[in-house]
């Protein structure tokens, strides 16, 4: 494996927790956010880029909300690894989500290490990071802290709230919480509750990063160390469950590494092992641990209908919201049938709904590539509901 | 359900959709069942100011309505209907899908329990060419409309006109207008006997309402 300097990694990302390279809303300390573990947050600090201008009506705002390992540099270059935005493939000037048009905001999630209140943020209690001291977030909790920020925006209604994954139960959140503050939604592979096998892989992958000795009971930090090598193992495992057979078996086969015959080592032989090693020491460079432990868990505890006494339906009840539902054929972790049960529960409601179920072979991760057919769904939904909902056709218009 | 759709004879056959149009009320709801790429669908919200929405089985077609803008859902008649809860609809529409379904008493009774009316078009299997195939070449007839052998047609249930009458019959709903149009697309005469439709209508457009 890649050697990592702890050491090193470390340090740029926790300059991201307490000074991020973003906006940042800070709420006094009398304020506090109101967390379903049963607990006031205060301070809180929630970290945000934005997009485009906002219109004087404050009615063109698309929330963006990213997934479990994504964060608020949706499409600018990012301050720790240098690369493009994770999802400029969507979002910019003439992109599905134009910039030139729509005011775009993403915030890093609560519980998150980008900036906003997390595990690994500094509790100004102790002057030390939260660790396990952070309260347990929830995805209802996610999105009530993106809401305060909506608040603070100046902004009563948002146009489209949009979102993959762990993004996409917050889209799902925010039409259930508050149906008449978003116009349209849009939640890509994603599903109303986790289902036990996607627990089971979180569970793996938590128990990876406790295993470590490093992580040391969660006071890493404490310690100056880090459960990279954990951390590396739950990436690993996580990132097979993002692709399907067929783009593993097209992308590496069985080719081997830089040689021509097996090494009859644990080296890594295949190009299948370099690769998943890349992911997982990549990772660590810009991610912490508790954060890692703190999201999967909000994902597990997610199920929108056991708010509405188990019905899904009534979580949408006669919503007004339109809705464009997208899953993906080779996503085996947030298949196509999580997706048909928002579906049904929002016929349930006669409410406005699109659903495709896109034909393609790159898995869960297909939200985040180029996919002609999610590029045109998009922006052919949110054009049509940008008529709907009165928006001018251009910024300059 | 585009399958039932492109294998129609795209301008005499599709003058079934301008029949439909002109039964459905303006700014009303409405559900297409087998909206295939969503032509009626735009026709009824850009002409009509209807509340449009389609269930289309084939991706290609959800796929191509979504991106126009059209509210559609990958969704199968025979499966999906019974998630909308009752008189969801002003107009359940099925054009040209019914004799695709695998059961079509159940489509058509979904259709008037979530709809307060539906709109159904249907190949008429009466006309007297099918019937001359069937009598002297003794084989299953292929026709313009319908070009496709038995073993590879998507269309399993074809049915004449007077079968499609018995069976509103059955299912509790009464004909509030019906059309039926001759080869060339044009409506026939509307006194015209049940017989001389059967006969002579290629296709036959019917609107029907739940019987009070």
């Amino acid at each position: 494996m890649t050697e990592i300097d702890p050491l090193k990694a470390g340090q740029a990302a926790r300059r991201e927790v307490d000074a991020p390279h973003s906006l940042v809303l800070s709420l006094p300390a009398d304020r506090p956010l109101m967390m379903d573990a049963g607990v006031g947050l205060a301070p809180l600090i929630i970290a945000y880029q934005t997009y485009g201008t906002l219109n004087a009506d404050k009615t063109n705002a698309i929330l963006v909300c990213h997934a479990l390992t994504g964060d608020q540099h949706v499409a600018n270059i990012h301050p720790l690894t240098g690369k493009p935005g994770w999802w400029e493939i969507m979002v910019g000037p003439g992109k599905p989500i134009d910039t030139d048009r729509f005011f775009v905001i993403c915030s890093n999630v609560l519980g998150g290490c980008l900036g906003t209140t997390g595990p690994a943020s500094t509790n100004p209690a102790t002057g030390m990071p939260y660790g396990l001291d952070m309260p347990m977030v929830t995805i209802r909790d996610m999105v009530r802290a993106q809401a305060l920020l909506v608040d603070h925006l100046g902004i009563s209604k948002l146009f489209c709230v949009i979102g993959g994954s762990m993004g996409g139960m917050q889209v799902l959140q925010w039409a259930a919480s508050y149906p008449e503050r978003v116009f349209c939604a849009i939640p890509i592979a994603t599903a109303p509750r986790h289902s036990s096998q996607n627990i089971a892989f979180n569970e793996v992958g938590r128990q990876a990063v406790m295993a470590d000795p490093e992580w040391a009971g969660g006071r890493y930090f404490d310690f100056g160390k880090s459960p990279t090598k954990g951390l590396a193992v739950a990436r690993m495992a996580a990132h097979i469950t993002y692709l399907s057979d067929e783009a593993l078996h097209r992308k590496f086969g069985r080719k081997l590494q830089n040689k021509t015959a097996p090494t009859f080592s644990f080296d890594a032989d295949f190009q299948i092992e370099s690769y998943l090693r890349h992911q997982g020491s990549t990772f660590v460079e810009r991610f912490d641990a508790n954060t890692y432990l703190y999201l999967t868990r909000a994902m597990d505890y997610f199920d929108l209908a056991e708010d509405y006494d188990g019905s899904l339906a009534r979580a949408f009840k006669d919503t007004k919201t339109r809705f464009c539902i997208v899953s993906f054929t080779s996503d085996w972790l947030f298949p196509t049938s999580a997706s048909r049960s928002i579906v049904h529960a929002l016929n349930a409601n006669s409410a406005s709904v699109s659903f495709v179920e896109i034909d393609t072979d790159k898995g869960h991760d297909a939200f985040l590539l180029d996919v002609p057919d999610l590029l045109a769904t998009t922006s052919g939904f949110i054009e049509s509901s940008a008529r709907a909902f009165g928006l001018k056709e251009a910024k300059s218009a | 359900m585009t399958h039932a759709t492109q294998y129609f004879a795209a301008d005499s056959a599709r003058i079934d959709l301008l029949v439909v149009k002109d039964m459905v009320a303006a700014n009303t709801r409405v559900l297409d069942i087998g909206c295939g790429d969503g032509t009626l669908l735009r026709m009824l919200a850009e002409e009509r100011g209807v509340d449009a929405r389609g269930m289309e089985l084939s991706q290609r077609g959800v796929n191509d309505c979504v991106a126009k803008g059209l509210s559609v859902i990958q969704g199968d008649a025979d499966t999906d209907l019974a998630d909308y809860p009752d008189d969801s609809f002003d107009y359940v529409i099925l054009s040209q899908t019914l004799q695709a379904t695998r059961n079509p008493r159940r489509v058509l009774e979904q259709m008037l329990r979530i709809g307060k009316r539906a709109i159904v078009s249907f190949p008429n299997f009466g006309h007297w060419s099918i019937r001359l195939q069937i009598m002297f070449a003794g084989r299953m007839p292929i026709t313009e409309n319908l070009p496709l052998a038995w073993y590879e047609t998507p269309n399993i249930h074809f049915c004449t006109i007077r079968d499609f009458v018995a069976l509103v019959d059955e299912v509790d709903a009464q004909i509030e207008r019906a059309v039926a149009l001759d080869p060339s697309g044009a409506p026939m005469r509307v006194n015209a006997p049940w017989w001389i439709w059967n006969l002579f209508g290629e296709q036959a457009v019917f609107l029907l309402e739940r019987r009070a």
